[in-house]
């Protein structure tokens, strides 16, 4: 009996060893979802992450909606093209990725209520390595300005 | 003679057209079509249709767009929602319309929900697919149904908004970022002007 369940443990030992402590972890700033209209279908919201091993943002789920998606978004000569990013976002060691405004961004599909100003999305991030970590991103009004500042 | 009398009116207003779009857009230098706009037979939110008639009269803003766009689409509608606030009673003087490169999804029902957020005075025309791709060429308009994972889509489209005066003919363009003062000024001197 005790020869059997000595490997286990220690196999059990060696699987928390190399896990859930990980050789990544990721920190995560400037979190938020854009309000969005009553109807729409979709929204979006942005996130800073820093890995502090090479990992990889791989989905990104929530409760608040149907599904979410990884996307990203260009202007070309006046033409907004939108793509879902199969595979994920790199996030190398110690470099903070930003998704925001005009850039790549998370994507809430059909949210199950409207995504008003003050209030809050769940949103779990899973990683390649890293810790899946879910969060909770307020809901900000952007302004008038159309694409904001940094489009100049 | 008269060949070159036309030829020569073709480039200029080109180069016109061109150089407005430059000075308005900031984006690179690419001419603009001189006919922009034309016929078309769509529906707007309550079902009724409407045709390119239908705005005569009254100057017009028109952009293309749909309501599962994240970004572009409802910061440009709380742009125009903005500026149409700023303007005041000059706002009733224009016509500022929506139009759904999604038609599969944007119903009237969909388009009327959507648009309940932004001014109640933007209206919103959809229609058929074969009547939004018309009237998106008359528009030169650019969109593209791009498939996503799981039978969905996404839609490319062009950005800017659209400038005509009261007999439809194409004033300029505004281009998606444009500075709030910018577009105030665009919109009160098409309404004043146009």
């Amino acid at each position: 009996m005790i020869r059997q369940t000595l490997p286990l443990i220690a196999i059990a030992a060696l699987a928390a060893c190399s896990a859930p402590a990980g050789p990544s972890k990721v920190t995560v700033a400037d979190l938020w979802c854009r309000a969005a209209p009553v109807g729409a279908p979709a929204g979006g919201c942005y996130v800073t992450l820093t890995a502090s091993a090479n990992d990889r943002l791989v989905a990104v789920e929530t409760t608040a909606a149907d599904h979410g998606e990884i996307h990203t978004m260009e202007m070309d000569g006046g033409v907004m093209r939108m793509r879902p990013l199969k595979d994920g976002i790199d996030l190398p060691a110690g470099e903070a990725v930003a998704l925001k405004p005009g850039g790549m961004h998370l994507m809430i599909i059909a949210p199950k209520a409207t995504l008003a100003a003050g209030g809050s999305v769940p949103l779990t991030l899973r990683f390649a390595k890293a810790e899946p970590l879910t969060l909770s991103a307020p809901i900000r009004q952007v302004g008038a300005a159309m694409g904001g500042m940094e489009h100049h | 003679m008269r060949r070159r009398i036309l030829w020569l009116a073709v480039l200029v207003s080109w180069v016109a057209v061109g150089g407005l779009a430059l000075y308005v857009t900031n984006s690179p230098p690419k001419l603009q079509p001189a006919t922009l706009g034309g016929p078309f037979a769509l529906t707007d939110m309550t079902g009724r249709p409407v045709t390119e008639a239908s705005l005569l009269g009254k100057p017009t803003a028109i952009f293309f767009g749909f309501t599962y766009c994240p970004e572009v689409c409802p910061t440009t509608l709380t742009e125009l929602t903005a500026a149409m606030k700023a303007l005041g009673k000059d706002a009733d003087r224009l016509n500022v319309v929506f139009v759904s490169v999604d038609p599969e999804r944007d119903t009237p029902e969909q388009m009327r929900l959507y648009l309940s957020n932004f001014d109640r005075r933007i209206v919103g025309y959809t229609g058929t697919p074969e009547a939004i791709a018309r009237a998106a060429k008359a528009y030169r308009v650019y969109y593209k149904k791009i498939p996503t994972e799981g039978g969905d889509y996404t839609v490319d489209h062009s950005s800017a908004v659209y400038l005509f005066d009261r007999k439809g003919r194409f004033v300029a363009p505004i281009g998606y970022g444009e500075p709030h003062a910018r577009v105030v000024e665009a919109l009160r001197n098409l309404a004043r002007t146009g």
